[in-house]
């Protein structure tokens, strides 16, 4: 398993079209040496659950800065355990009050990365959760 | 400016100031670093001198304000005739709410109003659409119908105003709810101020709120164009939007570039369907991004004025001297702004918001210090109105025209600037115009780099940012900020089903079945959009027409 590359998807829920932090970190992980999927734009939950079971991800990281993520964020995490997929860390990123993480943290999202967050800190996180 | 021999008179004393007093100092005390770079990442000199812009030529290059190639600004007078426009972009929530942010922002001294819409109305969903869960009133106000409009701007009296609205794909269908907005006020079409941003391509390259393809796309815009034309002559037709692109992570230069590739696209596709260049180009307008390095942002507003009225009289052969002319509206970057110490960016704000000003902005938004965190309280917009208040009021800057002007740096800056974006902008052309290298991914990739340079910039503390990379403090998380009414999703729905249980449905459906048969034919979709929205037809229900036969634009993603 050591060899193993972790496989993470960036997804863009909702209508948000914000996606230069989802993009800046999508690299910095693959240059981490991570396998990277990008679902682009407007992703329902559905379709972010859909294809992270596709692509075998042992991570999925949310980017969000509309305000949605009370709304979103929930959905997918249902789906997921609909999906018997809740193994998968989910982590989030993006525009999200202080306020607002420990509910996230609450429904299974295991961190979220406010602006200002470094690419090193998320790349070592996800190193530590997949192991 | 100078002649050569002076030139090199001032040349020879550099090299030897440089040899006897300089170097000395260099001996004991070394500078801060070996290389400094612009935002760009282009080389800073120590000190910039005459033979820093030997070619200069003043009647060439710079000519008095108003006179092209308009460097020193689109007026004779600037700000000593009056100020720019103050401009905050606004709206959240339900008509209702907005439209008391807007009375409240006129009543501090605003002079424009400038519409956010949520995003569900920026890609042309009602409320109750499935998409839209969740997004309902979050980031600008939620408008599905006429009924919304009108409550928008109730009390607004829109012959005294002038509006700016922040929606690209279904521009024609908001502009016609304005219309008729203004018609049950008694106001004609032609007595209307304001601008819709309407373009398009740097949704596709950075904003990503896009509906349909290219093609028809840049159909509707060439109708908006041709009916203000004809029907709305004080009308900014489109906001040709480089502040996207920057905040997409661009460097200064690419924005430039990117921006005004755009434009050039813009004014093909108008010509290309028979419209005469000065007829619609007077109407073009730009915006731009302030961003945090003063004085490239300063010689940026000024290169772009330059190269666009050069672009427009010899690509384009343009008479009109409005035709020539790049005027623009500025917003200050919230890519900069910090969730650390929020207040340190009412600093950033006025630091980039004085750039803009220096740079000769017709008009400008301040970013509010809390929006890393959320939308901005009242309290926090109405800090950076004042910002604005205080440059134009107390800071002197205003009282003459284009004040860096003559300043070596300034001007080498500025043609560097120039050339670099020219080089953009031939390359763009070779690789067949801005559709094609949106299409193959090339300006959103040349984007992409600059974006993720920068982080790294950050990261390895190369590029200090106070209170994240560096004076750093413990905080307690921040209060009073502004949070979304979460019923709106629901109070929209409500409203949208009585809305729909109301209106003369006939009459509703005999319009969009005009405008599905309008669509499908090369004519001008303005007046038919007008007479759907007049019906009550929803914002919805009219792009789920042109959905049908447009069809859907889909991203090509490359990492």
């Amino acid at each position: 398993m050591e060899n193993k590359k972790i496989r993470v998807l960036i997804a863009k829920p909702g209508l948000d079209g914000h996606d230069r932090g989802a993009k800046v970190i999508a690299r910095a992980l693959r240059d981490a040496g991570m396998e990277v999927i990008y679902t682009g734009l407007r992703q329902t939950p559905e379709q972010i659950v859909e294809t992270a079971i596709q692509e075998d991800v042992n991570v999925i990281g949310l980017s969000i800065l509309s305000g949605a993520h009370t709304h979103l964020f929930p959905r997918i995490m249902e789906i997921l355990k609909e999906e018997n997929v809740d193994d998968i860390i989910v982590i989030g990123g993006g525009v999200i009050p202080v306020e607002d993480i420990p509910e996230l943290k609450k429904i299974g999202i295991t961190a979220i990365f406010t602006p200002g967050s470094d690419t090193r800190d998320i790349v070592k996180f996800i190193k530590e959760k997949v192991k | 400016m100078f002649d050569k021999e002076e030139i090199n008179k001032i040349k020879k004393q550099k090299r030897e100031w440089e040899k006897n007093t300089l170097n000395k100092t260099l001996d004991r005390f070394p500078e801060r670093k070996e290389l400094f770079v612009t935002g760009s990442g282009k080389e800073i000199e120590r000190l910039y001198c005459p033979e820093n812009i030997p070619e200069l030529d003043y009647d060439k290059d710079l000519n008095f304000p108003g006179q092209y190639p308009y460097t020193r600004g689109v007026q004779p007078t600037m700000y000593r005739g009056r100020f720019w426009t103050m401009r905050q972009y606004a709206g959240f929530g339900t008509a209702e709410e907005s439209n008391q942010r807007y009375k409240y922002l006129l009543e501090q001294g605003q002079t424009g109003l400038s519409v956010a819409f949520d995003l569900p109305t920026q890609i042309g969903y009602d409320s109750d659409h499935n998409m839209s869960l969740g997004e309902v009133g979050k980031v600008g106000v939620a408008i599905d119908s006429l009924k919304d409009m009108e409550i928008l701007f109730s009390g607004i009296p829109l012959d005294k105003v002038s509006t700016s609205m922040t929606i690209n794909a279904p521009a024609s269908v908001l502009l016609a709810m304005y219309i008729a907005v203004a018609e049950k006020q008694g106001v004609t079409p032609d007595k209307l101020n304001g601008t819709i941003q309407n373009d398009i391509l740097k949704e596709y390259i950075a904003r990503g709120t896009y509906i349909f393809p290219p093609k028809p796309s840049m159909r509707l815009i060439t109708n908006i164009f041709e009916f203000c034309f004809k029907e709305m002559p004080r009308w900014n037709t489109i906001s040709i939007s480089g502040y996207h692109i920057r905040e997409a992570g661009s460097t200064a230069i690419q924005e430039v570039a990117f921006t005004l590739a755009d434009g050039i696209a813009y004014v093909d596709a108008a010509i290309k369907i028979g419209l005469k260049v000065d007829d619609f180009a007077p109407r073009l307008s730009f915006f731009f991004n302030a961003h945090n390095d003063l004085l490239e942002e300063v010689a940026k507003f000024r290169a772009a004025r330059r190269l666009w009225a050069k672009i427009m009289k010899e690509r384009f052969g343009a008479k009109n001297k409005k035709s020539l002319m790049l005027r623009f509206h500025t917003q200050t970057a919230g890519c900069t702004l910090t969730a650390q110490q929020p207040d340190n960016n009412i600093v950033r704000v006025t630091i980039q918001a004085l750039s803009a000003v220096l740079g000769g902005t017709q008009s400008l938004h301040t970013n509010s210090r809390d929006e890393a965190l959320a939308l901005p309280a009242e309290k926090s917009v109405r800090i950076a109105l004042r910002t604005q208040q205080v440059i134009a009021y107390e800071s002197g800057v205003t009282e003459t025209v284009d004040p860096l002007a003559g300043s070596y740096y300034i001007e080498k800056l500025t043609n560097e600037i120039e050339k670099q974006a020219s080089e953009y902008i031939e390359k763009i052309d070779n690789l067949g115009g801005v559709s094609y290298a949106i299409e193959k991914g090339f300006i959103q990739q040349e984007i992409q780099n600059s974006a993720y340079k920068y982080q790294k910039n950050i990261e390895e503390n190369s590029q200090v940012v106070v209170g994240v990379n560096k004076f750093k403090i413990k905080e307690e998380a921040p209060k009073g900020l502004l949070r979304v009414n979460p019923k709106v999703g629901r109070q929209q729905v409500e409203k949208l089903a009585k809305l729909k249980s109301e209106r003369n449905n006939g009459k509703v459906k005999g319009n969009l079945e005009l405008l599905k048969k309008a669509a499908n034919t090369e004519i001008n979709l303005m007046p038919i959009i007008l007479e759907c929205v007049k019906s009550y037809a929803t914002l919805g229900e009219i792009c789920d027409v042109l959905r049908n036969i447009f069809g859907e634009y889909k991203e090509s993603v490359k990492l």
